[in-house]
């Protein structure tokens, strides 16, 4: 056990039990797994990623590189989950990752001894031949070997939710900057959100042993917990990562809502993905402690100074038995002597300067602390750290130590100031990127800034949340900014230990060495991108927040630009890695998916109907009976039965617009390729909308009720686009016309009714309408009332080539219409059918449908042409007269019937001349829609054939590669049944 | 990003369809030159950098085509107007 006698902010009066691959250890509440684990003596987690080599834990936070694990089990499985971020929870089952058969014996970790091969570049020069290997062998040995965590298969069972909010002030990040400047802002009336990634506020404070106000800083963070808790202007979101800054001051979170329990409460959601819109936001992130490039400074046990510090003063757990830290300024010495505060044994601090300033140098020695300056660690020993190697002028000296702080200075944590662009500019005096530009509303304080000692950071907290405060329009507080004591922050610029020995690393998660990015030098990838790229520094889950650093600046030297001028890469959303699921939220399955049931949904589940979705709506595909064996046999009687008597179907998911106002018919005839102008009160026309590049959009019937009043039919899909169209007409194209939209679709519904004993079903309905062949003419329209006072219109219509009715009723009333048209048809044996059958009827008499317009068919390929006026201007005129859409070659709307009857035709097949080699070059065409027209007895399809018309009756081969079908096709007309038209007319 | 439409607020991109290029005129049908002027209408668009006027339909919220000035290099939106402008829009 390594856990210290006192101190930490854990519950010791509390245990938790978990469980790491397999091993069952304890904790207290306040620890991470990763503490934990040190708390229990594990040191080594994991192996790493390319050569196997033992790892152990780097950091203290989402920047980690090593301790990723498979946290939890089955459905709840989580890989390359980081120790460090993990909140410690009762129950709590860790695996680690990357090892095999075990994490003590990984039998690939025999590529150490291939680390000569697996160098920078290694895939793009060693598995090069044979080409079919790449597939078969390699891709799948590397993948093997180089795996990290593996995912869960199963449905995740837990939820996840999207929410907005909104406020005056978004201060990212509660270490003392954050916390100063919340209490500006807040104090000012703002209202501000608070947000940290850790499930503790308090940031570095927590760590360190400095005073604020008199007081020790922990005081300071309890104390402003409370004020800030206490104000209803004031959110705090701990647990809340701040991953992305956007366009319009919106940043993106992620708050892990129930990442810290077992499993999520009821009715809570797992994690919940936050949209705040703040009009400013202070960037209050602080900045990385980061490493030292030396031999071995890889082996578990080795980890930055300010982890070591942070695990023994916030969590009470020694990284080791004892320890020593290796640092080239004065933050690194603090955290050292924080440490050894806290009672870790810290045999020595070696420092690469050769004289500490006096204040630190009077606290180590009041400690009791051994400090080498001009020292270097130069090798370390152990699968576990057992020793380090210093030297020194005076010469070598082995150090028996466990853990190994190591720290090269602060890096500030800029990432968000770059993701609208900005770019981190160097800074010579502290060594260290600070952000350049920032995105709109911004402002950056404390260590992000480069100003890293305390008193800096609470004075800029304080002065920039009193002005964010002030810009939003609150007038300042006049609260003073904490005071604490000057802490020192001097630095010498150091990154690499020039020593031989084992691999020196620069980044950890992807194994990449200072040789590396010699290699990279090299052979020419030297730009930071490249560099990045060639030896994957800086990829992967933590994207280089430790890396990056070291990684340029050994370019830099390399090839002796400077680090200024070596610039580093870009910095993008997310900041740390945020889960599908979260961005998902409640977007899977049927969640916050609507679903439209028609308005005889109920009555149509009652007759066993069988229904399908078209887009949101729910329709009845089609109606089984007992004992038929399939769809197609349901469906061949439901055609015939409408054929030969009668059938039913609701049709009132079409979109419906009613359009009103003087100008309507001058509207309409600009839309539609025909004229509507024209139309008499009290009839339907079909018509066709092109849009502007001359391609059909939509069609569907117009109806005319009254001189100044139409009601619009589209198809189902396409009836929010038109809508959207026809606005646009209005409100854009022609303001003057006096027309005014509303979509009716959901207020109506509509019921058709064909067959030839439809005249005498609907006769039963109306209250004394004339409804025979005068009363009621083909495509004329009655406003009428049926069943008794409800009021209805009937429209003529025919889309299966029956004598048909189509009425509409109030949608409340359309169950009802329904039951009374069922009852009115009995005597003739009514069939209610679904879109399996609407879709027959209409093959079978060659109307086209959604298939056929699909974007690249004009009216004249559709065998429309006719229809368009030449007497007026419509949208998609001008364009649709292009010679290309002339062209007698292009492909034309034709019907196909297999030559051998019994062959299946495919939707989808391509049409060949018969002989002609199938390739894209003889393609002439392709089959749209299919049917089994129990009408015919066989097969029929409609498509489009290149100079179709002139080669009816010829011989075609349809040819379907992707479902294997290869049959010969019959050209023929498109309509199979009744070409005349006779039937809708009678 | 945000839109401020004139009618509804300040309101999410989400809900807004966009269309594009708002300082093309629909060409005179009747011209000499219609083919041509039609496919520059059609198909031909400017990429400028930095302002750009842009239609964007409210669809779900007040179903008013809006133009958009927008920068197309920082998304800063400029100034947002009914496309068809009318003195009873906005509710007293």
């Amino acid at each position: 056990m390594t856990r210290l006698s006192t101190g930490g902010l854990i519950d010791r009066s509390r245990t938790l039990s978990f469980t790491f691959d397999g091993v069952a250890y304890t904790g207290h509440p306040g620890d991470t797994l990763a503490s934990a684990l040190l708390a229990n003596g594990v040191r080594l987690v994991g192996r790493s990623f390319k050569y196997h080599r033992p790892r152990g834990i780097f950091t203290c936070g989402s920047e980690e590189p090593n301790a990723l694990v498979e946290l939890r089990t089955g459905a709840r499985k989580e890989p390359n989950t980081r120790a460090t971020t993990v909140e410690l929870f009762d129950g709590l089952v860790a695996q680690s990752q990357n090892r095999w058969p075990s994490l003590e014996h990984d039998a690939l970790s025999v590529n150490q001894w291939l680390t000569p091969f697996l160098g920078a570049g290694f895939y793009y020069k060693t598995f090069m031949w044979p080409a079919s290997f790449w597939e078969k062998v390699y891709e799948p040995t590397i993948r093997r070997a180089a795996g990290l965590g593996a995912a869960s298969e199963l449905v995740d069972p837990d939820t996840y939710e999207k929410a907005f909010a909104f406020c005056d002030v978004l201060v990212i990040g509660s270490g003392a900057t954050g916390l100063a400047a919340a209490l500006a802002a807040a104090r000012s009336g703002a209202r501000v959100i608070l947000a940290d990634e850790d499930f503790r506020l308090g940031g570095r404070l927590l760590t360190e042993n400095v005073a604020i106000d008199g007081a020790p800083a922990r005081d300071f963070v309890a104390r402003a917990e409370a004020e800030l808790s206490s104000l209803p202007n004031v959110r705090l979101m701990p647990r809340t990562t701040v991953f992305g800054a956007y366009d319009g001051s919106e940043y993106a979170c992620v708050e892990r809502v129930s990442d810290h329990v077992a499993v999520p409460a009821a009715f809570q959601p797992r994690q919940r993905l936050w949209r705040i819109i703040a009009k400013r936001a202070i960037l209050a992130t602080g900045a990385f402690d980061r490493p030292i490039v030396f031999p071995g400074n890889d082996r578990p046990g080795v980890m930055t100074a300010q982890a070591l510090a942070t695990y023994a003063q916030r969590f009470g757990v020694g990284a080791g038995a004892n320890a020593a830290v290796f640092t080239n300024n004065d933050a690194g010495v603090a955290a050292a002597l924080a440490a050894a505060n806290a009672g870790l044994t810290l045999e020595a601090v070696i420092d690469v300067r050769d004289a500490l300033p006096s204040p630190l140098a009077a606290k180590a020695k009041a400690l009791g602390v051994r400090v080498i300056t001009g020292g270097e660690v130069i090798a370390t020993k152990g699968k576990r750290l057992s020793a380090i190697t210093v030297r020194t002028k005076s010469g070598t000296q082995t150090l028996a130590v466990e853990a190994l702080g190591i720290s090269g200075g602060a890096t500030p944590n800029l990432n968000l100031t770059c993701h609208l662009g900005g770019k981190p500019v160097y800074r010579e005096d502290i060594a260290a990127f600070v952000p350049g530009a920032v995105p709109p509303g911004m402002s950056c304080a404390g260590a992000v800034a480069g100003q890293f000692s305390l008193s800096d950071c609470l004075n800029a907290g304080t002065e920039q949340g009193a002005a964010a405060a002030a810009d939003a329009g609150f007038a300042r507080a006049a609260a003073p900014a904490p005071k604490a004591e000057e802490t020192p922050t001097g630095i010498r610029a150091f990154w690499q230990v020039k020593a031989k020995g084992d691999l020196a690393f620069v980044d950890l998660q992807n194994d990449v060495s200072a040789k590396d990015v010699g290699i990279a030098h090299k052979e020419g990838f030297r730009a930071v991108e490249l560099l990045k790229r060639y030896t994957t520094m800086g990829m992967a889950t933590d994207q280089g927040k430790n890396s990056n650093m070291a990684g340029l600046a050994l370019m830099a030297e390399l090839t002796g630009q400077g680090i200024a001028a070596t610039g580093t890469t870009v910095f993008r959303p997310p900041y740390t890695p945020v889960a599908l699921g979260v961005l998902a939220g409640h977007h899977r399955e049927k969640d916050f998916r609507p679903t439209r049931p028609t308005p005889t949904h109920a009555w149509a589940e009652g007759q066993g109907a069988v229904f399908v979705e078209t887009g949101f709506w729910l329709r009845a595909a089609y109606f089984p009976k007992p004992g038929e064996k399939d769809w197609l046999e349901s469906v061949n009687r439901e055609v015939k039965a409408t054929r030969e008597s009668v059938g039913v179907i609701d049709v009132s998911t079409f979109g419906k617009i009613d359009l009103q106002g003087p100008d309507v018919g001058t509207f309409l005839d600009r839309v539609y390729i025909n004229m509507f102008s024209t139309l008499q009160v009290g009839k339907a026309r079909y018509g066709v909308m092109l849009r502007e590049d001359g391609l059909v959009m939509d069609d569907g019937t117009t109806a005319r009720l009254a001189d100044t009043h139409y009601v619009m039919t589209t198809t189902t899909a396409n009836a929010g686009k038109v809508f959207q169209h026809l606005e646009f007409c209005l409100q854009v194209l022609w303001p003057e016309l006096d027309v005014q939209l509303a979509s009716i679709s959901e207020q109506w519904a509509q019921i058709a009714v064909s067959g030839p004993r439809s005249r005498e079903v609907l006769a039963k309905l109306v209250d004394g309408h004339d409804v025979s062949n005068a009363g009621l003419p083909f495509m004329g329209v009655a406003q009428t009332t049926v069943l008794g006072g409800i009021e209805a219109r009937i429209f003529r219509l025919s889309f299966s080539g029956e004598l048909g009715y189509e009425i509409a009723v109030p949608a409340r009333q359309g169950e009802r219409l329904m039951e009374t048209i069922m009852e009115a048809g009995r005597p003739f044996g009514i069939t209610p059918y679904g879109t399996e059958t609407l879709g027959v009827l209409r093959i079978e008499k060659g109307h086209v449908s959604g298939s056929e317009l699909n974007g690249q068919t004009t009216a004249r390929d559709l065998g429309l042409g006719r229809m368009a006026s030449t007497k007026k201007d419509y949208i998609g005129r001008v364009l649709s007269q292009r010679p290309a859409f002339q062209d007698p070659a292009r492909p034309i709307f034709v019907g196909f019937k297999p030559v051998d009857k019994a062959q299946r035709l495919r939707a989808g097949a391509h049409l060949l001349t018969v002989g002609a080699q199938a390739t894209t070059h003889n393609d002439e065409g392709y089959v749209t829609s299919v049917a089994y027209s129990p009408t015919l007895g066989h097969f029929i399809g409609l498509g489009f054939l290149k100079r179709g018309l002139e080669r009816i009756g010829e011989q075609v081969r349809a040819y379907d590669p992707v479902r294997g079908s290869d049959i010969l096709v019959e050209v023929c007309s498109p309509a199979f049944v009744d070409p005349e038209g006779e039937k809708q007319r009678v | 990003m945000r839109i401020p439409c004139p009618y509804c607020g300040s309101r999410d991109a989400h809900e807004f369809a966009y269309l594009g290029d708002a300082t093309l005129t629909r060409p005179d049908p009747a011209a000499s030159d219609a083919a041509e002027a039609f496919h520059a209408y059609a198909y031909l668009r400017e990429n400028p950098e930095g302002a750009h006027r842009e239609y964007w339909y409210h669809a779900n919220g007040c179903r008013r085509w809006l133009v958009v000035t927008r920068n197309t290099r920082t998304h800063e939106i400029l100034g947002v107007a009914f496309a068809r402008p009318s003195t009873d829009e906005v509710p007293a």
